[in-house]
């Protein structure tokens, strides 16, 4: 009994994991159509942010939740003026300059930092389940997972600015026409996104550790939820994430990691077979 | 006269920053006749520069050293340093240059299993002399090569009856998915059922797996007396973290092979999660011996700033140096053959690490290990073992009857 509860918590744990390091690349590549490369280097830029600040003394709250997103956003925005507005609808060529990013964030990062820097430890200890104990940062991130999924899902369905955004990936030019600069909402959107992603770097740190090279870690993952959850943000991300997570983990449970890694890949071989458009190209297509 | 400045000659300024960027550290200067060539072959750059910098600074150290006491043969020894970059084409197209080109009389270097055996078959072909200085799987068996760190005969032997003496029968191990991870958990589990414990389960993990939630769940619920942690690189630290989150840090201890092997582990993690893991190695920067005291003095003295992190792999690497030049001296001559046959005497040479000899049969080191204890980034030490043998290593490699045996041997305990 204690241990199904566990598994429960696990199986969710992963869930929560996928959509934490999807969100901001599914907002990105999912509906800017963006293939970003360079998306696992945010994650280790929002980790760095939180290792450093903490460092100086900042609250650790304070430095996961608010500076790691907010300096990530302002670094992607940077980056969408330099590089990514240039190149909207050019996947090959976002494809290579986001490579290269990456690779220079990577160099970048180990050359002031070094590639050893000391880690944060986890907030909160374990809690017993019985014989078991597990982390209630493992709670904490499920909880964040949620926050993460409703927010996007409310600002796109219910505010304004949603709706603009969601129009202008549509159709730029009409958007224009009715008065909006398009401009503003790429600039806004791929900041955002960059958010998501330093929020998810900062989030991780602590479990993960940070070293420049962590961002190779995330990204295949994070690719594979988008893709295999197709165009709509919010139902893509949660049922993608919520299929691979579980049945990868419940064969981590049975077997062990490699197996549950394969599995995972296998599962998304299979799904895009099926549905190359992703989960929400043939199912749920209302959705966002 | 005025000065242009041209899109075109900031651009050719650019080429020639960038082309002098991507040369190697200390490479052009024809080699003098009155200078012996060492060549160092550590990654500098890439995901393991954290070991191969303190590597390559202590060579250096030691050169310095040889030099300042006169050089060798009446002649200066110098370093020729190339950055392979954590890269196994630039590791074979350097150690090619260091014999051919540089003509080194020796080639310190590899970190990785795959860089040695990607230099030591080119090294024994243009018949250099190689020293590999890094703890490894075990199993090389090569004439050419001096191999000083320790294979886990040497250090799982002594740490699986000590912690098991400490803690209890009940072993569970993890492991690195890759021939280290293993072959090194093949030999705890042989030397926990000889010292009439069990190993109730052995995982491997992929180098890039993270998360190990589920794999805690499992040993929670095997309730084993201890933990083995062959866990290898930076993906695998999370475990360490996330065992501390999960409350296990003072339910069930951790003993490893592998955990602050370089020290890098001991950087990234804060002292609550790493404080109280056993480990074994050759070499730990506290042993309280003079000669110890006096080395880890000079790597202050010489490098006061960025000071290496010292570790098995670069006093190993000093110590390479030492025994080289010794035997440089003892032959009176730089030819391989006899600086071979002096290492092969059987001479025991008085290092920071102990006492260390070089084993005739398998050119691997029989030297001291030690157990420590880990508290607040310093290693406390419990216990010394002198001269063990590299019986792994012995038990398929003999130099005396095959001493052209050009191979690495996986070694199977099946």
């Amino acid at each position: 009994m204690d241990f199904s509860l566990v598994v429960a918590i696990e199986l969710l744990r992963e869930v929560a994991g996928l959509i934490l390091i999807a969100t901001g690349l599914a907002i990105i590549f999912g509906m800017m159509r963006v293939i970003n490369i360079a998306h696992g280097e945010f994650m280790m830029l929002g980790g760095y942010t939180v290792v450093l600040t903490t460092k100086m003394g900042v609250n650790i709250w304070v430095a996961i939740l608010i500076l790691a997103p907010l300096a990530v956003g302002v670094f992607g925005i940077v980056v969408e003026r330099l590089i990514i507005r240039h190149l909207y609808g050019r996947i090959i060529d976002s494809l290579l300059a986001t490579w290269g990013l990456s690779l220079f964030l990577i160099g970048f990062v180990t050359v002031v930092f070094g590639n050893t820097v000391e880690g944060v430890s986890t907030p909160f200890s374990g809690f017993a389940i019985g014989q078991y104990s597990v982390a209630i940062y493992t709670f904490f991130l499920i909880f964040a997972a949620v926050a993460f999924m409703s927010s996007v899902y409310f600002t796109l369905r219910y505010t304004q600015a949603g709706l603009i955004a969601r129009a202008t990936m549509q159709n730029p030019d009409m958007v224009e026409c009715l008065g909006v600069n398009s401009k503003i909402v790429y600039m806004t959107t791929f900041g955002i996104g960059a958010a998501f992603a330093g929020l998810a770097g900062g989030l991780l740190a602590p479990i993960s550790g940070v070293v420049p090279g962590m961002g190779a870690l995330l990204i295949g993952k994070a690719f594979i939820t988008v893709v295999t959850g197709g165009a709509a943000v919010v139902a893509g991300t949660l049922s993608s994430a919520g299929i691979l997570g579980t049945i990868s983990q419940a064969v981590t449970f049975a077997t062990g990691p490699v197996f549950g890694d394969a599995t995972l890949l296998f599962v998304a071989l299979i799904l895009l077979r099926i549905l190359p458009q992703g989960i929400t190209g043939r199912i749920f297509t209302r959705s966002v | 006269m005025k000065r242009e400045i041209s899109r075109r000659s900031i651009l050719k300024g650019a080429a020639a920053v960038g082309a002098a960027g991507s040369l190697p550290m200390i490479p052009f200067a024809a080699q003098a006749a009155d200078e012996i060539i060492v060549g160092g072959l550590h990654d500098l750059s890439g995901f393991i520069d954290f070991a191969g910098i303190p590597m390559n600074q202590i060579m250096l150290m030691a050169i310095e050293e040889i030099n300042a006491k006169g050089g060798l043969l009446g002649k200066k020894v110098k370093g020729v340093v190339y950055d392979p970059q954590t890269n196994m084409s630039l590791y074979s197209q350097y150690a090619t240059q260091l014999a051919l080109k540089d003509k080194a009389a020796v080639v310190m270097g590899g970190i990785t299993s795959a860089s040695r055996e990607t230099i030591r078959p080119i090294l024994h072909r243009y018949k250099t002399l190689y020293f590999y200085n890094t703890l490894y799987e075990g199993g090389v068996c090569d004439r050419n090569e001096i191999s000083l760190g320790t294979t886990p005969a040497q250090t799982v032997e002594k740490l699986v009856p000590y912690t098991m003496g400490l803690w209890g029968k009940k072993v569970y191990t993890i492991a690195a998915d890759y021939n280290y991870g293993q072959i090194t958990a093949a030999w705890v589990k042989r030397y926990v059922e000889q010292n009439g414990g069990e190993v109730v389960s052995t995982d491997f993990f992929p180098l890039d797996v993270t998360n190990f939630g589920p794999t805690i769940s499992k040993i929670q619920g095997a309730k084993p007396d201890m933990v083995m942690s062959v866990l290898v690189g930076t993906g695998h630290l999370g475990f360490y973290n996330q065992w501390a989150a999960a409350g296990m840090k003072n339910e069930i201890p951790i003993a490893s092979t592998t955990f602050g092997a370089a020290g890098a582990e001991l950087e990234i993690l804060k002292p609550e999660v790493a404080n109280g893991i056993i480990t074994s190695y050759g070499y730990y920067p506290s042993i309280d011996s003079p000669a110890n005291k006096a080395w880890v003095a000079q790597v202050n003295k010489r490098y006061p700033e960025k000071t290496p992190l010292l570790s098995e792999l670069s006093a190993f690497t000093w110590e390479g140096m030492m025994i080289w030049a010794d035997a440089v001296r003892t032959a009176g001559s730089l030819d391989r053959m006899k600086l071979i046959e002096v290492m092969e005497s059987g001479k025991t040479y008085d290092m920071p690490s102990g006492q260390c000899a070089i084993d005739p049969l398998t050119h691997h080191a029989i030297r001291d290990v030690y157990i420590a204890d880990l508290k607040d980034k310093t290693y406390i030490i419990k216990k010394k073992f002198s001269q063990v043998q590299p019986a792994d290593t012995q038990m398929v490699c003999n130099l005396k009857e095959t001493p052209n045996a050009n191979k690495h041997y996986e070694i199977s305990l099946e």
